[in-house]
């Protein structure tokens, strides 16, 4: 249902949107990043809040992933709420230290005293052609630290409203933006807070037959696969797992325990990714409920290839639909 | 090397520094009889908790304790230089700074007895939490500082509100990755940082010269950050050296860095075996040095100290170290079930879950042992 306030926005302008509007409501909340000022970003999603809130809000920073995040901490213990931007997936590595041993623990290393209401944007996953490092998924590796919270917004909506509700939060919050979906628009209404947390899955299609979860990049592919599995007689029931820590598991839990079977898809190597530990937790949970053993359609136990290659890396609607094949047979 | 007091008690007059210690702007005389008095106590009080410290880790009280012995004029003096509003940020043996700041020896040994991470409130003390992964601390230094910019704490003109932070670290911790960065950030944005490097010689068992080939103190000028080298064992050159600096970056002036000379008098940790790679003689050598006897010869030599003050402090301290001793031996570890409390700040499913369900693990034990209870 839509309001008189919604609006047709690509996903990186609701996440503009988003930004503007936090920065309107709270003067402690900056942004920091390279390139995110006077070019907005090379992805252009701080496009003009460099000119409506000035340097001191919207900061240029010099090339240093390691000093962003390192001075984000710091500012945070100060009382403000920065907003990082990483400028791709494979450039967050040397703030690894910084977001996995600073960011993540310094509310439990001062027993609570201090907050870090920091927001760390990284966008996220493969499929632009791109060089090297940029574009893996890397979101096993923060899902398994614990302080952190992961978002992974697949659409416009969310990408307004996980915006805003990830700068509101207490805890630090990494938010994997779908670099491939910048551009696909989709309605935003930024004055109806949606009844649905941020933390929560969402079931966007129906079915009986298995659940197919998904987030972030994959979700086009998900509801593609849904949609021609339908030429077969079967229904797939599709998730957003939307938050990635947590996982909103009593969701998909409960899916299971309707449909019997569940097929996780994910960009990220199968090999320790995030699908491993969803398909081990529903396997503990849903065990009498399953049909069949929880299966992984993802990304290989290799270096993200270069861009020629990368179509037989990901996950396609024949791969997806493969393991659909390979759910029902038992 | 800017020294003002020679290893025997000397005094070197310098007219620069002389004036920013006589209080320059109004301040009380930093170098007063009675102001030294009470930096030779505080040294001595912290070199008292200090050994202290080590005793109860060969007790098995403490699970590591890392020693500041032979570094209590670098820590005492840039702890003093500090005004009330400014923000400290040590790295895990900055107990000088602790002490400085008014925060009691046995909070730092929580962590090294293992019942906390830290555990005080960073923004009632104006100290960041001890640091264990080395140069982490600085850019969040930086960070502070740049959010003391933006709430209009630098350079007012107003001494009792103008801010600024000290970012301290040792001579290791200045060949991480971080530190070099936090030089990038503050120079770039003139954060109003003071970066105080104790160059206590050794990383473990890698010295200095390993390290860097060139002094320390001249590291930070490739980024246009102003520099100096002080004998860290001399504790009124610690003092002007980082009061001067901090009143400059309070003034607007940008970050500055100084590197404090000093010496590591005993192992790394209580895990390290010093002996293994650095020679006696060196020890021997900057014993000679000792930051304690330094000032006590000055003192001597102004006639402001007597042996009734030099034993009320040595039973103070003596005081202090037997307080330690039984508070931390009274020390009751913590209900493992508040591990779960202060990972996040929101309610998050996961943790609550999990905290559950370790409730319900150990509930089962306390039933076990009830019925043994009863059967008994």
């Amino acid at each position: 249902m839509s309001s008189t306030s919604t609006t047709n926005l690509p996903i990186a302008k609701a996440i503009t949107a988003g930004l503007r509007d936090a920065l309107r409501a709270d003067d402690k909340v900056l942004l920091m990043g390279e390139d995110i000022g006077v070019l907005g970003g090379v992805f252009r999603v701080t496009d003009g809040l460099h000119a409506e809130f000035g340097p001191q809000r919207v900061v240029d920073t010099p090339l240093g992933e390691a000093g962003i995040v390192g001075t984000s901490v710091g500012l945070a213990v100060r009382g403000y709420r920065p907003v990082v931007e990483i400028q791709f997936d494979g450039f967050v590595f040397p703030a690894f230290n910084q977001i996995t041993t600073q960011v993540a623990k310094m509310h439990n290393r001062t027993n609570g005293t201090v907050h870090m209401p920091i927001v760390i944007r990284i966008p996220h996953g493969g499929g632009i052609g791109a060089i090297e490092h940029h574009s893996e998924s890397p979101e096993a590796l923060f899902a398994h630290t614990a302080g952190l919270r992961i978002l992974a917004p697949s659409n416009a909506q969310d990408a307004y409203w996980m915006t805003r509700q990830a700068i509101e939060c207490e805890d630090p919050v990494i938010m994997f933006e779908p670099k491939k979906r910048y551009w696909v628009k989709g309605d935003v209404d930024p004055d109806r807070r949606p009844e649905l947390s941020p933390w929560q899955a969402e079931i966007v299609r129906p079915g009986a037959d298995a659940t197919l979860l998904a987030w972030g990049p994959s979700m086009p592919l998900a509801l593609e696969s849904a949609e021609a599995a339908t030429e077969d007689g079967i229904e797939l029931e599709v998730i957003d797992a939307r938050s990635l820590a947590p996982v909103d598991y009593p969701t998909i839990a409960a899916s299971v325990r309707r449909t019997g079977r569940l097929l996780i898809t994910h960009e990220a190597p199968v090999l320790g990714g995030l699908g491993g530990e969803i398909a081990a937790r529903i396997s503990e949970e849903c065990f009498y409920h399953l049909e069949a053993p929880v299966m992984r359609v993802g990304g290989y136990h290799l270096p993200y290839p270069p861009a020629r290659m990368e179509n037989a890396y990901l996950p396609d609607l024949d791969r997806v639909l493969d393991g659909v094949d390979r759910l029902l047979e038992h | 090397m800017i020294q003002l007091l020679a290893a025997d008690g000397t005094r070197t007059p310098h007219p620069e520094l002389d004036e920013v210690l006589a209080g320059r702007g109004g301040d009380d005389d930093l170098a007063s009889p009675q102001r030294l008095r009470g930096y030779y106590r505080d040294m001595v009080m912290i070199r008292a908790a200090d050994l202290e410290a080590t005793s109860l880790q060969r007790q098995g009280q403490l699970g590591l304790w890392a020693s500041a012995l032979g570094q209590e004029a670098a820590q005492i003096g840039a702890g003093h230089a500090s005004r009330e509003q400014d923000y400290l940020v040590p790295t895990y043996r900055e107990h000088g700074i602790a002490w400085a700041r008014g925060i009691e020896p046995w909070r730092l040994l929580e962590s090294y007895r293992g019942v906390s991470h830290g555990g005080w409130d960073p923004n009632e003390l104006r100290t960041h939490p001890y640091m264990i992964v080395l140069g982490s601390q600085a850019p969040h230094a930086v960070g502070y500082a740049m959010g003391l910019q933006r709430d209009g704490v630098v350079g007012t003109g107003d001494r009792e509100t103008d801010t600024a932070v000290l970012a301290l670290f040792g001579d290791g911790a200045s060949s991480e990755g971080e530190v070099s960065e936090s030089f990038t950030f503050s120079a770039s944005f003139g954060a109003p940082v003071v970066f105080f490097t104790q160059n206590n010689q050794w990383a473990i068992s890698v010295p200095t010269s390993v390290q860097s080939r060139v002094p320390l103190a001249q590291r930070s000028r490739g980024w246009g950050i102003p520099s100096v080298r002080v004998d860290g064992n001399d504790v009124l050159a610690v003092l002007a050296a980082v009061r001067e600096a901090l009143d400059a970056a309070r003034a607007g002036e940008g970050p500055r860095f100084i590197e404090a000379l000093t010496y590591r008098m005993a192992a790394h940790t209580t895990s390290d075996d010093a002996s293994r790679y650095r020679p006696s003689s060196e020890e021997e050598e900057w014993a000679e040095k000792d930051p304690i006897l330094r000032l006590r010869r000055h003192l001597e030599q102004l006639g402001e100290i007597d042996e009734a003050f030099i034993a009320r402090c040595d039973e103070e301290a003596h005081d202090l170290a037997m307080a330690l001793h039984h508070h931390i031996h009274g020390m009751e570890d913590p209900d493992p079930a508040d591990m779960f409390t202060h990972a996040y700040a929101e309610p998050h499913p996961i943790v609550e879950a999990e905290r559950e369900q370790y409730l319900e693990y150990v509930a089962q034990f306390e039933d076990d042992a009830e019925q043994t209870g009863e059967r008994s």
